[in-house]
């Protein structure tokens, strides 16, 4: 009896246990991911002009990313790993459920991806007087080619588990399993082109912020710097592009989604009651409550009557299945916030690279310092609509871990503790913050260094204030 | 129903498909153990020598290709998921703590190197070296660990499963010794030879402790594969090979001598091979045909995945390579 009690005091359950270390652990590998991805276009185009040109400045932009690259890479690998880890230690019935479906887009994974970046970053890093400058620029390009298809492949199995298809249920050693018929079917489920393409341009985006929140702060510190001003101007034409794609698209999948997860979708806009619903620009709780538990009637709305409706189906009065009418909903507060989080960031970005657009057309880019502050304050949001967009993706489908066939409370391992999974996520939780820590600091060391190597004495032109974790204000 | 690569459904594309994976997974063991088994020797080498230099040029060896190395992980678990599904998640959930302390080590080892470069502090650089050190000492005692618990069957905290934590231990300090050997020239050359072949004979002991306390309390059954012909042929071997390396070393042939460490990692996997085979998973008595996935699903995973392994080799030799010969640890990146 006392044991019970203190069980349930100081452990979490088996299962809301495995899922906060789950969550938590993806989202630190995500953000390395993600910084690999949307880096390798830069150091391919880096690389080759400094291949190519010779130029000085492509010789330093190609050194202080590459740098970046490398830090991140690893610590993508070494989160990566407690990630496939995880899909045994503490899903196990879920491994065994899907194995035939998601066990060879894994294993491709592996093969096709992870071996091609990490053997090609080895020559990437280490072998600039080994290899000839065609090979070289040949590994930049296979780096790049292998993150963009770890991302493919690893998107293969996220969208099949939430628009699943392509399989039977059998009976298998006493088990319900998940047998392939149709691998085509499968593998491109109808998820996958939507979710690739919204990930892919999401990390893009995150770091053309990053580049040019770095860039802009180096400018702002010396604005004679030909290199950084280059890298500035070549963020923000990236943004021009990328960004208003983003919100296109992301109307659009709004409506793939209502289609195929309409409960998700109904979360996503705490659309309680059948019906027509409306869009909501802006939503306001109006006191505590409404916060932790939004419900669109109780909201303080700007909103576009029936727009909702018009959106999916293009008709105002298109009714809307509401979430009353499904037995267990997702944690709404949670997907209904960071939905609006993710779009309202978008629309920032959107506005932040048409400012910067107009300002290289009139070329003074490095000049407005008023532009160069907004840049280094965005620096760190584009990965955090990516993280927001994905707890949509995911706490939004709650409670199927593979929707409409699999719960994730019996997904979860039956032979696991609470004591046990409560150390180890108190361990991932202090381990993961430090690495976290220690990725910033490593930026900032690098941007000082790049600093000293310019010259600038620390405190001779502004100082930032402000909490842009890469970006000193000791100086 | 689309049959895409004109890939039979029904049945497998050979009858032996499901063994033929049961080698397959075994081999990409067979590379992990034999690649990162170097790294790890590496890493608690590195905890032998003082000097700086010699750090530094350790860690020029190691730098280009442990990452890759340690792929060889991902590319285990993956494909023991693609081909046997249950035993994959069975392995992994039974044994949970030594699976994620072995994450928790592989983190600790490949952040270590890569954390030490960035600061000159020497306070940062004892720290960081240090994370590499227990890492690379850690991670193959937990990976024996649970290698001895699936293959004999045993609790992760058992007598054998221990041995097999240490036997690991000794072989990964035997590779890295004899991979830094053919690397390095002087002193260092000469330290990595003595220690290599302390390891080699601290490998063999407790190859034959473990053995002795397996056929004696006949865990998972495996006296009898033992004491069968192949086992006695694969142990025999063993000891020949380990003895052959001890005199490639003694005669500075260091090529020769870590060719021989690659051996002796391929057989101790021969016999984990054979001690497993039929079953591939003793504790829960699951043969490869329980376990093995359904034909289309291995078809597929044949036809799209071999050839790409095949691939993966081609340039595995192609970095291998690049950075052949003697380390010159004035480069970029890690001893730079
Ligand atoms: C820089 C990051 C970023 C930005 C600016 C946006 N998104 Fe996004 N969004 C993501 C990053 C992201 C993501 C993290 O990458 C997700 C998670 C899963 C996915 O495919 O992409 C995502 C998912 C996602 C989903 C699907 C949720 C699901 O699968 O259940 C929708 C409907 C949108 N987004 C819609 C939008 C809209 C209308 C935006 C308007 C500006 C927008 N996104 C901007
Ligand atoms: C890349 C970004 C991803 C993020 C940020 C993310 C985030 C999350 C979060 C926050 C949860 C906990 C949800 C909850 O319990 O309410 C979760 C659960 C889970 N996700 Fe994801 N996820 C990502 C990608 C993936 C991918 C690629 C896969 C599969 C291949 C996946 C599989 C799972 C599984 C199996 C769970 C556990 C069951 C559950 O709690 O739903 N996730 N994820
Ligand atoms: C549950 C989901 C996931 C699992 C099991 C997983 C697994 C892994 C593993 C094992 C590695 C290490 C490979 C190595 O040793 O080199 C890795 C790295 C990587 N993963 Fe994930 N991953 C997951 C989610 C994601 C997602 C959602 C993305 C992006 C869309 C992603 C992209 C990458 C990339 C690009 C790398 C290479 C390392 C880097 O560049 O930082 N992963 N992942």
């Amino acid at each position: 009896m006392f044991a019970n009690v203190f069980d349930t005091l100081l452990f979490l359950s088996p299962e809301f246990g495995s899922r906060v270390q789950f969550g938590w652990t993806i989202t630190v590998h995500i953000l390395f991911a993600s910084l690999s991805i949307g880096l390798a276009p830069f150091i391919v185009y880096f690389t080759y002009k400094d291949v190519k040109t010779g130029a000085e400045r492509f010789a330093h932009l190609r050194n202080f990313w590459v740098k970046v690259f490398a830090a991140g890479f690893v610590m993508g690998t070494v989160t990566g790993i407690p990630m496939s880890f995880q899909f045994g230690t503490n899903f196990p019935v879920f491994s065994e459920f899907a194995g035939e479906m998601i066990g060879g887009p894994l294993a491709f994974e592996a093969k096709m991806a992870f071996f091609l970046e990490a053997v090609f970053l080895g020559v990437l890093l280490f072998g600039r007087e080994r290899v000839s400058d065609r090979t070289y620029v040949l590994s930049s390009v296979l780096v790049g080619v292998g993150a963009w298809l770890s991302g493919f492949w690893i998107l293969v199995v996220n969208s099949w588990m939430q628009t699943p298809q392509g399989f039977e249920m059998i009976t298998r050693n006493g088990q319900e399993i998940a047998k392939l018929t149709d691998p085509v079917a499968a593998f491109l489920n109808p998820r996958l082109p939507w979710m690739y393409f919204h990930m892919i341009n999401a990390s893009v985006i995150s770091v053309a912020l990053l580049v040019g929140g770095v860039s802009a702060y180096l400018v702002w510190k010396n604005r004679d710097s030909e290199a950084w001003k280059s890298a500035l101007k070549i963020a923000v034409l990236i943004l021009l592009v990328t960004a208003p794609l983003q919100a296109l698209h992301g109307d659009a999948y709004a409506r793939h989604v209502q289609d195929s997860q309409p409960q998700k979708f109904a979360s996503m806009e705490a659309h309680y009651e059948s019906g027509a619903a409306d869009l909501h620009l802006i939503a306001i709780p109006t006191d505590i409550s409404s916060f932790t538990d939004p419900r669109a009637e109780n909201l303080f709305t700007v909103s576009l009557p029936g727009f909702a409706s018009f959106l999916v189906e293009g008709d105002m009065d298109a009714s809307i299945q509401g979430l009353n009418e499904y037995e267990e909903n997702p944690p709404v507060a949670l997907v209904f916030w960071s939905f609006r989080f993710m779009v309202g960031l978008g629309f920032l970005f959107i506005g932040l690279a048409l400012w910067g657009g107009y300002l290289t057309w009139k070329d003074r880019l490095a000049e407005s310092t008023l532009f160069l502050r907004a840049m280094i304050a965005a620096s760190p949001f584009g990965f955090a609509a990516l993280l927001t967009g994905w707890y949509v993706t995911e706490i939004g489908r709650q409670p199927w871990v593979i929707q409409d066939y699999l719960r994730t409370g019996e997904a979860v391992s039956q032979s696991l503790t609470s004591a046990e999974v409560t150390t180890t996520l108190a361990i991932f939780v202090v381990v993961y913050v430090a690495l976290v820590l220690t990725a910033l600091y490593v930026l900032k060391w690098l941007i000082n260094d790049e600093l000293d190597r310019m010259g600038v004495q620390r405190s001779s032109r502004g100082r930032w204030r402000g909490p842009i974790p890469w970006v000193s204000d000791d100086d | 129903m689309i049959e895409p690569l004109l890939i039979p459904v029904d049945s497998y594309l050979i009858p032996s498909l499901p063994t033929v994976w049961f080698g397959v997974v075994l081999f990409t063991v067979a590379m992990y153990v034999a690649l990162d088994g170097f790294d790890f020797g590496i890493g608690m080498l590195y905890a032998l020598r003082e000097d700086d230099h010699e750090r530094e040029t350790m860690l020029a060896a190691f730098g280009p290709v442990w990452d890759a190395n340690e792929v060889w992980l991902v590319a285990f678990g993956t494909t023991l998921l693609a081909a046997f599904p249950v035993v994959y998640s069975r392995l992994l959930s039974d044994h949970y703590l030594v699976a994620i302390g072995i994450v928790l080590a592989l983190l600790f080892r490949g952040l270590g190197p890569e954390l030490r470069e960035q600061r000159e502090d020497a306070q940062w650089q004892r720290a960081c070296s240090g994370l590499f050190v227990v890492g690379s000492l850690l991670s193959p005692l937990f990976i024996g660990m649970l290698v001895g618990s699936w293959v004999f069957a045993a609790g992760t905290l058992s007598l054998p499963s221990i041995l097999t934590g240490v036997g690991l231990i000794a072989l990964s300090v035997t590779n890295g010794a004899a991979f830094l050997a053919a690397k390095t020239s002087g002193e260092l050359r000469a330290a990595m030879r003595s220690y290599g072949i302390g390891a080699t004979l601290a490998y063999l002991g407790g190859v034959v402790v473990l053995l002795a306390v397996v056929v004696a309390t006949d865990a998972g059954g495996a006296a009898e594969t033992i004491l069968s012909i192949p086992g006695v042929a694969v142990v025999g071997l063993s000891v020949a090979v380990a003895l052959g390396g001890i005199a490639a070393a003694r005669t500075e042939n260091d090529r020769l001598w870590f060719a021989s460490t690659l051996a002796l990692s391929g057989l101790l996997v021969a016999l984990v091979a054979l001690l497993l085979y039929p079953t591939v998973y003793p504790p829960g008595g699951l043969t490869i045909d329980d376990a093995v996935v359904s034909p289309l699903a291995l078809n597929l995973t044949t036809v799209l995945g071999l050839p790409v392994l095949l691939v993966v080799l081609w340039y595995f030799k192609f970095l291998y390579g690049v950075f052949s010969g003697p380390i010159e640890p004035e480069g970029d990146g890690y001893g730079g």
